[in-house]
């Protein structure tokens, strides 16, 4: 796999982000120029299609709002019906540094799936109490299940290819959590390769993080019943 | 003798109201058949209340009523649960709609500007 902007499609799922995506664009064709950008509109009550179409992006645009996991396995869906050998998922927010991508890329040659991590050494993302001991707990049980280390599982940043893309666009969870964890747990469990690269993070340009104890003990939660439902899962 | 009016009323209601609703096809036949045959069970028991005694006393339950109670809530259950597999079903069908809906769509605009950059060289 080179990392050429060849048959790669980067795939942004975006609800509302008419403010940010333009930017988000310009920055990706900066980096990578003539690689294709799929915007996935998850049916935005603002222009955020006008705007990444005029930015030079390809728009899907869905009927009505199916959440970050259907959009992305709509983006799948599209990689496979046009022939793209290699797709990479990131968000539409700004958070996820498109500099990355080449050396994603290029280390799909050894692996299927590639999740852009933090805490592996690049940048200084914190978090804190039960979003922590989710965190925690997600990447020492997919780290076991994958045998690979793996330090950011809910990371949305990520690249693969070929096959796995197909399995993705039939399979891609599209519930909460079920997008980042069973994804891996999936991968996994089919044979294919999982491996991480280090990156950093930047505040993100639009919304706010949730980060009340409650909102965090309730993460936990559900990491657990999505750990458990991706683990027993047929 | 109240009570058996009571009871009666009910399960001759439950029967009308499912075959109106079976007769107008706002019911799948699947669930009407399913409902007409439960309203066909109960209505026998809603004139002579004490017909399953003779079976509750044979496995140890104290009363019919109590076992009629007890297969009503399972019998409920069950189909609670097949209602929410049946929504999740048609919930994953009509995502695969939508997402076919929005492939096709961004086709239809692909097609148009190469028609309209044809027209106008």
């Amino acid at each position: 796999m080179t990392a050429t902007a060849d048959r790669t499609l980067t795939i942004l799922p975006a609800w509302n982000e008419a403010e940010s995506i333009a930017a988000v664009i310009k920055e990706l064709q900066h980096e990578i120029p003539g690689m294709d950008i799929l915007v996935v509109d998850d049916c935005s009550g603002d222009a955020t299609a006008l705007v990444a179409r005029e930015a030079g992006a390809k728009v899907v645009r869905l009927p009505y709002n199916l959440g970050v996991g259907g959009a992305r396995r709509l983006g799948y869906r599209y990689a496979v019906e046009h022939g793209y050998e290699v797709a990479v998922q990131m968000d539409a927010d700004g958070q996820h540094d498109p500099r990355y991508i080449r050396d994603m890329v290029l280390a799909l040659n050894t692996a299927d799936l590639v999740i852009g991590a933090r805490f592996a050494g690049e940048g200084e993302y914190q978090v804190r109490g039960p979003r922590q001991w989710a965190m925690k707990l997600l990447s020492k049980a997919l780290s076991a299940i994958a045998r690979t280390r793996l330090t950011d599982t809910t990371s949305g940043f990520r690249a693969c290819r070929g096959e796995l893309i197909n399995f993705y666009s039939r399979n891609f969870p599209v519930e909460y959590l079920g997008d980042t964890v069973d994804t891996i747990v999936q991968a996994r469990r089919s044979g294919y390769v999982i491996r991480q690269v280090p990156v950093s993070m930047r505040p993100r340009q639009g919304g706010t993080p949730s980060a009340s104890p409650v909102k965090s003990m309730i993460y936990l939660l559900r990491s657990g019943l999505a750990l458990l439902l991706a683990l027993v899962r047929r | 003798m109240r009570l058996i009016f009571v009871t009666a009323t009910t399960g001759l209601i439950m029967l009308v109201g499912i075959f109106e609703l079976l007769r107008r096809r706002q019911l799948r036949e699947k669930y009407g058949a399913l409902w007409l045959l439960v309203a066909l069970a109960v209505l026998p028991l809603s004139f002579v209340p004490t017909l399953l005694d003779g079976l509750s006393s044979f496995l140890g339950i104290a009363s019919g009523l109590s076992l009629f109670l007890f297969l009503s809530i399972a019998f409920l259950l069950a189909v609670a649960a097949h209602l929410s597999w049946e929504s999740s079903r048609l919930e994953e069908e009509t995502r695969s709609l939508s997402e076919e809906i929005a492939l096709l769509r961004a086709d239809v605009a692909e097609l148009q500007e190469l028609r309209e950059g044809a027209k106008t060289p």
